[in-house]
């Protein structure tokens, strides 16, 4: 006979269902996956490449966008006309749609063509003409759908009303069409769109004939569009001629410089100069496009050999391959070394090799590096919280993976990034500016007393190398061993350059009138001033350091630190004296270095880019001479002298160039770091298969420690019900015996 | 009642502009409109014209509270802060000033919130106040002291605390749930078990012990006595007598949070990748989105007025004693 069920055993039975139902919806919901998986188990063995990205990005129209985090997405799916080699150093740029590097020819004030070894100062205009490539085509996008009758199935569409259309995928009809020449004009004009503030613009218009015009004359028609009832949703700019962009023919067009700019070919290798037809800015004006966050800098359109199929920068981003990509193949040819390291394993194969990328939001460095240990994402760089988990560094410097990432079979690859950090000062200034002795001398001691080696080491986890000059090395005008040692600041020894001693910078202080940190003049203490961003614990560990170097001089230093929007007010107003800054190259050339302390292009009241407001006329008349040479021993002598001027007046002291660390699986292929290029994504390949197998034996879940907490709270519980049945029973018998 | 709402939602009226000129002011305290075009150019090639531009096409190149230049009523209206605060009473969120639309992103963005959000209320409900009945029950015992102990030490640890852990222990060492991400449908609940749980745990230290109070001050009241002696099971005695009478204050802390759910939680949303309005409000103040700014503290002092009208509507239906005049 079963005994009477109870109000326990009825939880009891509740609760095991509970249990069951929970692992039955965790083992359909996984499959035979890893339970920790973030990702859905169809996706398993898939020729899928998993990454992710910290902040949304904020523009995807090429014509827009500019910042690091952008030209991830844009790089694979626009495709400007020239690429850099993806293995080749120094940087090399070559044809990407077009069917040659487009040389320049130049002209003369009334348009006749000059000799091309004419000077620089007689020539008034250099003309490319560009020829793409035939055959060519769009990824498929409602903006080129056409429906029976042969008319573009979405030009006249309002979907204001219509609740049916929230996103691209939601309009069923794709079509394409060839690239032709057209579109990259269209694109050039979209630089001086009102409404798109393209970040270039202001320098394009300096370059590109009448670009300057071409946006006063868009400003008019828009306002003009503005107070018309009846007009046109869009500025149509095939209506608006350009004089420095005209299509020649269906796979022609030309580009018209003011001057000599041969720099200018580093920008047609970005997406700014990519194609846009103009089927697009048609597709994304109409009604209700905007309102539904359908627009061209949502929704790309492009050629390239990826195309952006889900856009939630909330939460995933994913390329697929765009099925119209015309072929290319993979490099056969690329530095010495690149063999051996396995780069050309895949040489004459057809790109890209992976099917679709997803890139999903981390905002937090713990879980993003987790998550890659435990193969969820294929690449990694290495954040400040992991390094000491991932790098060890030997005692004579040198970096390798420390021995529980080698033996999960991940790799390391480094690189110096083309960037410089950089401590400047502020040459308007009364103290540090200027080019009397005194203030340069003083200049010469803070360099020398600024041990960046120390500042790499303890801030940067060793990821840098101490800067000589502006130029970071990969870039033309660098120069390595005893060549490219700044002697002002530096000894050169049989184990290479030794900073000088402090001792040395306390002589120069003296010799600048500054003896132990006191002005002869007046006796007063020096107090100088660094005008910084931030205030986090982090960076007032900076500072602290900063303060430290400047104490050695016995110079007090007073850091005031503001928010960055105030940092850039002081600096455009020059009230700054001592600040750090940075610069990322925009391209391989000693030009985009060496122009950041040109006279002509200083930050007070010009807004320019020489934030030290630096200005010597031998330096400057050495750039204007050095900017338009090719690559070769004269332009490197020049670069030469340029270096010398600065490193003796010094405003700067040259910090350091960050080195790139990135980690990979051993599924990863073709990993070699290319930090000028941004279409990288085509040559890399992965092994699924044994990503899974990997993923698998990594991620076993272990359930053991679920049934220890579950007995725990069995043993808590327990006593609270033999405690309540005593309680219970004694009241019970109190009240049995009243 | 009727009259009596109305005349609450008359109230909110003076407190939401309120609200928004302190945020108003606050922001562009920090910021100028020259910053906000700066952050929103990028940081390379801007030149004066198009930052004077993009202030121009963003309504950023009126003055900010004040028209000096206009006249009459104008003085007031053609300025930033009008322009982009009447629309906001009329819950037209407008774009972003990275051109976005803001009421399509939070329309979007919500439910990854809810998701976690109400989930970790009722569970959080349930256990706490289980807990609480337990100390409440074993009062003055080891059990309780330990409880109380428990409670405190909980309270003493730091939320981000818990989400490391919780993502270490489960995560990383026992692979039994993903570290971060979101996938929307079914899918979403292998996602959000584990902030859900972790919610709920981090909660147990301020909410069990302050249920405790509330049911130790309710079992020591006359009514609980009378039960008692009239040999009312103690467990029937705490779950229909003390708990309903005890509803009021919890009432007053539960119901007041429920539109704020609609809000999400800021690290709980950033440390595990969820796509929710707490991290959009992180992102905006990040990226001195304005707008996003203005919307989303708008949105919140609306939902904490409703939920502040919601809770006295609720006293009237837990202690009929209470009437709203």
């Amino acid at each position: 006979m079963h005994a009477p069920q109870t109000r326990f055993d009825r939880l009891d039975g509740v609760l095991r269902g509970l249990g069951w139902l929970l692992v039955s919806i965790a083992v359909t919901a996984c499959g035979d996956q890893p339970w920790n998986s973030p990702y859905p188990p169809d996706q398993a063995g898939q020729n899928i490449l998993y990454s992710s990205f910290s902040s949304r990005p904020k523009h995807l129209d090429p014509a827009q966008s500019y910042s690091s985090n952008e030209v991830v997405f844009t790089g694979q799916i626009y495709e400007p006309p020239l690429q850099y080699h993806f293995l080749k150093r120094p940087y090399q740029l070559e044809p990407l749609t077009v069917t040659q590097m487009p040389e320049p020819y130049y002209l003369d004030e009334q348009g006749e063509r000059l000799p091309d070894d004419t000077p620089d100062t007689a020539i008034s205009y250099s003309v490319y003409d560009i020829e793409i490539r035939p055959g060519i085509r769009y990824q498929p996008h409602p903006a080129f759908a056409k429906d029976a009758d042969g008319a573009f199935a979405y030009h006249d569409i309002d979907i204001s009303e219509r609740d049916d259309y929230r996103a691209l995928a939601d309009f069923p009809l794709t079509g394409t069409r060839e690239l032709v020449a057209a579109d990259y004009v269209y694109e050039i004009k979209r630089l001086a769109h009102p409404h798109l503030h393209s970040p270039i613009f202001g320098l394009m218009a300096d370059y590109i004939v009448g670009l300057k015009e071409y946006a006063v004359t868009l400003q008019k028609a828009a306002d003009e569009q503005a107070m018309s009832d009846d007009a046109p949703a869009t500025l149509n700019l095939n209506e608006f001629p350009l004089q420095g962009a005209k299509v020649l023919d269906r796979y022609r067009y030309r580009i018209t410089v003011k001057g000599k700019y041969p720099q200018f070919r580093y920008w047609l290798a970005m997406p700014f100069f990519a194609p846009v037809p103009w089927e697009a800015d048609v597709f994304y004006n109409r009604p209700g496009m905007k309102e539904r966050n359908i627009t061209l800098d949502w929704y790309p359109i492009g050629t390239g050999p990826y195309m952006l199929t889900v856009n939630d920068p909330n939460r995933q981003m994913v390329l697929e391959r765009n099925p119209n990509f015309r072929g290319e193949v993979y490099p056969d040819t690329g530095e010495p070394g690149d063999a051996a390291a396995g780069y050309l394993q895949d040489a004459g194969r057809e790109v890209p090799f992976i099917d679709k990328v997803i890139y999903s939001l981390e905002k937090e460095a713990i879980p993003t590096w987790n998550k890659f240990l435990q193969g969820y994402y294929d690449a990694s760089g290495v954040s400040s919280d992991s390094f000491d988990q991932a790098i060890q560094v030997s005692g004579g410097g040198d970096i390798s993976l420390t021995p529980e990432l080698e033996a999960r079979g991940i790799h390391l690859n480094t690189a110096v990034s083309a960037s410089i950090f950089y401590m400047g000062f502020n040459m308007l200034d009364p103290v540090v500016g200027g080019d009397s002795e005194r203030a340069r001398l003083l200049r010469h001691a803070i360099a020398i007393a600024m041990d960046y080696e120390e500042y790499i080491s303890i801030f940067a986890n060793g990821r840098g190398i101490p800067a000589q000059s502006p130029l970071p090395p990969g870039i033309f005008g660098f120069r390595e061993g005893k060549d490219g040692v700044n002697p002002w600041v530096y000894d050169w020894t049989p184990q290479g350059p030794k900073r000088k001693s402090i001792d040395e910078a306390k002589r120069l202080l003296a010799q600048a009138g500054y003896p132990d940190g006191r002005d002869v003049k007046t006796g007063k203490p020096l107090v100088l001033y660094l005008d910084a961003t931030g205030g986090g614990p982090d960076d007032s560990a900076r500072q602290n350091w900063i303060r430290k170097q400047f104490d050695k001089l016995d110079i007090q230093l007073q850091i005031r630190n503001t928010d960055y929007n105030r940092f850039q007010d002081k600096m455009i107003k020059a009230t700054a004296q001592i600040f750090q800054w940075g610069w990322n190259a925009d391209y391989p050339d000693p030009e985009n270095f060496l122009f950041l302390l040109y006279g002509k292009n200083v930050k007070y009241k010009k807004n320019g880019e020489n934030a030290a407001n630096y200005s010597n006329p031998e330096y400057d008349r050495l750039f204007d001479q050095m900017k338009n040479m090719p690559d070769g021993p004269a332009r490197q002598a020049i670069i030469d002298r340029m270096v010398d001027i600065l490193r003796r007046d010094a405003p700067w002291v040259f910090g350091f160039h960050p080195k790139q660390f990135v980690l990979y699986h051993d599924w990863y292929f073709n990993a070699k770091p290319n930090l000028m290029a941004n279409n990288t994504l085509k040559y890399k390949r992965i092994d699924p298969a044994l990503r899974e197998q990997k993923r698998r034996e990594w991620n076993k879940p272990v359930v053991w420690p679920l049934g220890l907490i579950g007995l725990l709270l069995l043993l808590m519980i327990i006593p609270a019900i033999v405690g309540y049945k005593r309680h219970e029973n004694r009241r019970m018998l109190a009240e049995a015996n009243r | 009642m009727i009259a009596y709402i109305i005349r609450r939602l008359l109230y909110a009226i003076p407190i939401l502009i309120g609200v928004n000129l302190i945020t108003f002011v606050l922001f562009f305290v920090v910021n100028s409109p020259d910053d906000v075009a700066r952050m929103h150019l990028g940081m390379k090639h801007v030149t004066p014209e198009a930052i004077e531009k993009w202030k121009a096409e963003h309504g950023y190149d009126q003055p900010l509270l004040y028209n000096r230049d206009a006249q009459g009523v104008e003085r007031l209206t053609d300025t930033i802060f009008f322009d982009k605060s009447a629309r906001l009473f009329a819950f037209d969120f407008g774009s972003s000033d990275a051109g976005r639309n803001i009421g399509d992103d939070i329309s979007k963005r919500m439910w990854p919130s809810l998701a976690i959000a109400i989930p970790t209320l009722l569970l959080g409900l349930l256990v706490h106040i289980s807990f609480a009945m337990l100390l409440a029950f074993f009062r003055g015992t080891y059990l309780d002291l330990s409880g109380v102990v428990l409670t405190v030490v909980l309270m003493s640890i730091s939320g981000l605390f818990y989400i490391i852990a919780g993502q270490y222990l489960f995560s990383k060492v026992l692979h039994l749930v993903p570290i971060s991400g979101y996938q929307p449908g079914l899918e979403a609940w292998r996602f959000v078990l584990l902030p859900v749980l972790i919610g709920v745990f981090s909660g147990l230290g301020s909410s069990g012990r302050w249920y405790r109070t509330i049911f130790l001050e309710e079992i020591g009241r006359d009514y609980v006595r009378t039960a008692r002696a009239k040999g009312l099971p103690e467990l029937k005695l705490l779950f229909t007598h003390v708990l309903k009478n005890a509803m009021v204050p919890i009432l007053t802390g539960v119901v007041v949070v429920l539109p704020l759910l609609f809000m999400g939680s800021l690290i709980m949303e950033s440390f595990f990748g969820i796509p929710g309005l707490g991290s959009y409000t992180i992102e905006a103040i990040q990226k001195q989105d304005f707008a996003i700014v203005r919307a989303m503290v708008f949105l919140g002092s609306v939902l904490y007025i409703i939920g502040l009208l919601l809770t006295d509507l609720s006293y009237t239906l837990v202690d009929p004693r209470i009437r709203l005049s």
